[in-house]
């Protein structure tokens, strides 16, 4: 297994307010082919941030972005637009926290699960497409995907919607899915449904993912490596049953006893 | 279909009401059709027989009734003033506002939509901040006013067209629209600047949303976002401001050709009122409400069409 992705000292520092806030300080990540990597920390920790820069979905003005995030020979934070777009969406995709926002309201299902074939494959025909896009429903676990093609986000239901995302994100076949709390939005049951989905991709696919949560047992229960930030740094990471196990830093300490109960070694 | 029989009773009660309206407001405001018609040198006896004649002695309400009886089997009346059918008076007419109304509302359209997605594109830019300015000041003037100096700006220094010179459409089609093209403009000014204000700031808005991040982690460029997937939305609430501004413009068509010297519903409108010439002004005021509500109905099943969400919600 090689690395897929290699993120190196990533410093992102704000200017929004006239003098430079931090975000996230020396981040480091090293993804390997068809792992599966956590990033816990509570709200403002960095995680979603380091995340966005990733995907290269941080790009205003008043940011600035050092370090190297290298993925197929091209550092994402200096490459041109157009080599970070041909990236985007067909090697490294990423869904979001909102599922109920994420969807544009007024575009088909369809026509959004497609849209990245639509971009970086015009070669495939309409036809095509679709017979993709409904196989691709299915695999995230719509089966009534032939109606649901045709359907509106509104009609579906917040879960549906996050599993539509998945689809979308995956149709192109991405070496990497982001996913940035997908499933804080959801109710308990669906959100086992939509980490038991995600491992599935994982397995299937050989999908590198990186899971960001704040839920401990769910990065537990998915996650073979995790890295716990605090305050833009990484304080700690390694094996997730190493860190969850035996952890060294006390603010991971204080992560894992807020945790109700947390079921190791599962 | 049950939403189509809806509206088109809504519809037949809102012409009924606004019949209603103008009939009783000529009732209440003073001034006398049968004194304007003889003019005030007449006799005291002459004036009580012509009122009599004209039926003018019955209560308001019969009155109203005799008249909507009429105008439901196609008969408008006769004018009081003029003594003929109040039908041909103002048929010829309703071609020449409504060019002018449907030329400046193309306008807006044709203007103000691509320039409210270029200034929302690069706001803050020089453009934007120009267009920002001009946009002010544009609405702060009144249509009359613009008016007046279009005619005196390209009509009289650059001589693009003769004041006051007005071609008939049954002359010179081409001649009558061209005619029309600076009227249009002078109508057609603020509601570019207020469209593009508004299309400006629903597109900022738009792209603001959760759906253009996730557009843009697909590989969408900045075109491709703001086309493929602000743009519809954006133009929602656009759709019901045109409509509304169409009835506008109708009614702003009204002063403008007043200023150009231009032969439509205006002036006969303008002279019935003041002759309390009823059953000329009934007849305009029902024309104008119909092509509101025929407008307020085509922008409501438009807006369906575009969005998805309102049908359902239902």
């Amino acid at each position: 297994m090689g690395v897929i992705l290699d993120v190196t000292d990533l410093h992102i520092e704000f200017h929004d307010h006239g003098f430079p806030e931090v975000a996230v300080e020396d981040f480091d990540l090293m993804l390997e082919e068809g792992e599966i990597v956590g990033i816990v920390g509570e709200s403002g920790s960095g995680k979603s941030m380091s995340a966005l820069a990733i995907a290269g979905l941080l790009s205003r003005h008043s940011i600035t972005k050092t370090g190297r995030i290298m993925f197929n020979g091209d550092d994402l934070l200096t490459c041109d637009r157009k080599t970070l777009r041909s990236y985007q969406g067909d090697e490294i995709s990423m869904i979001f926290q909102e599922p109920m926002t994420s969807l544009n309201p007024v575009k088909r299902i369809g026509w959004q699960v497609e849209e990245s074939l639509f971009i970086h494959h015009p070669e495939i025909d309409k036809k095509k497409r679709k017979e993709m896009a409904i196989e691709m429903l299915l695999a995230v676990g719509l089966n009534d995907a032939e109606n649901i093609y045709h359907m509106y986000p509104h009609e579906l239901s917040g879960g549906m919607r996050q599993r539509v995302m998945i689809a979308a994100a995956m149709i192109g076949n991405p070496k990497i899915l982001i996913a940035d709390e997908p499933t804080t939005a959801l109710d308990v049951t669906v959100q086992a449904q939509i980490v038991e989905l995600l491992k599935k991709i994982n397995k299937e696919r050989g999908t590198s993912i990186i899971f960001i949560s704040h839920d401990l047992s769910l990065v537990n229960q998915l996650c073979e490596r995790v890295i716990v930030m605090q305050k833009g740094n990484i304080v700690e990471s390694g094996d997730t049953a190493r860190v969850f196990g035996s952890p060294q830093d006390s603010y991971t300490k204080k992560l894992i006893a807020a945790i109700p109960k947390i079921d190791i070694g599962n | 279909m049950k939403y189509i029989i809806k509206k088109i009773i809504s519809m037949i009660i809102t012409l009924v009401v606004v019949s209603l309206c103008v009939f009783l407001a000529f009732s209440i405001i003073p001034g006398d059709p049968a004194l304007k018609k003889l003019g005030t040198e007449a006799s005291p006896e002459l004036i009580a027989q012509t009122r009599e004649q004209m039926g003018l002695n019955d209560p308001v309400i019969v009155r109203y009734f005799r008249w909507f009886g009429a105008f439901l089997q196609g008969d408008m009346g006769k004018s009081y003033n003029y003594s003929v059918p109040v039908a041909g008076m103002i048929l010829n007419k309703i071609p020449i506002t409504l060019t002018m109304a449907i030329m400046s509302f193309l306008l807006t359209i044709v203007v103000s939509i691509p320039m409210g997605i270029i200034t929302a594109k690069h706001e803050g830019g020089i453009l934007d901040r120009v267009v920002t300015v001009v946009n002010q000041v544009i609405m702060a003037v009144p249509p009359f006013f613009s008016g007046i100096l279009i005619t005196f700006i390209f009509g009289m220094i650059f001589k693009l067209f003769k004041p006051g010179g007005f071609i008939s459409y049954s002359e010179d089609f081409a001649g009558f629209v061209g005619y029309l093209i600076f009227p249009s403009i002078a109508v057609a000014l603020p509601k570019i600047a207020m469209t593009v204000k508004m299309l400006r700031g629903s597109v900022i808005d738009e792209a603001k949303k959760d759906y253009t991040r996730t557009a843009y982690s697909r590989g969408n460029n900045t075109n491709g976002v703001l086309y493929r997937h602000v743009l519809k939305n954006a133009l929602i609430p656009v759709i019901t401001f045109l409509g509304m501004l169409l009835a506008d413009m109708i009614a702003g068509s009204i002063v403008i050709e007043q200023v150009f010297g231009i032969p439509g519903i205006s002036r006969i409108l303008l002279t019935s009122i003041s002759n309390r010439d009823y059953p000329v002004v009934e007849a305009i005021i029902m024309g104008i409400a119909m092509i509101v509500i025929v407008t307020n109905l085509l922008v409501d099943i438009i807006y369906r069409i575009v969005d998805p969400r309102i049908g359902i919600e239902e």
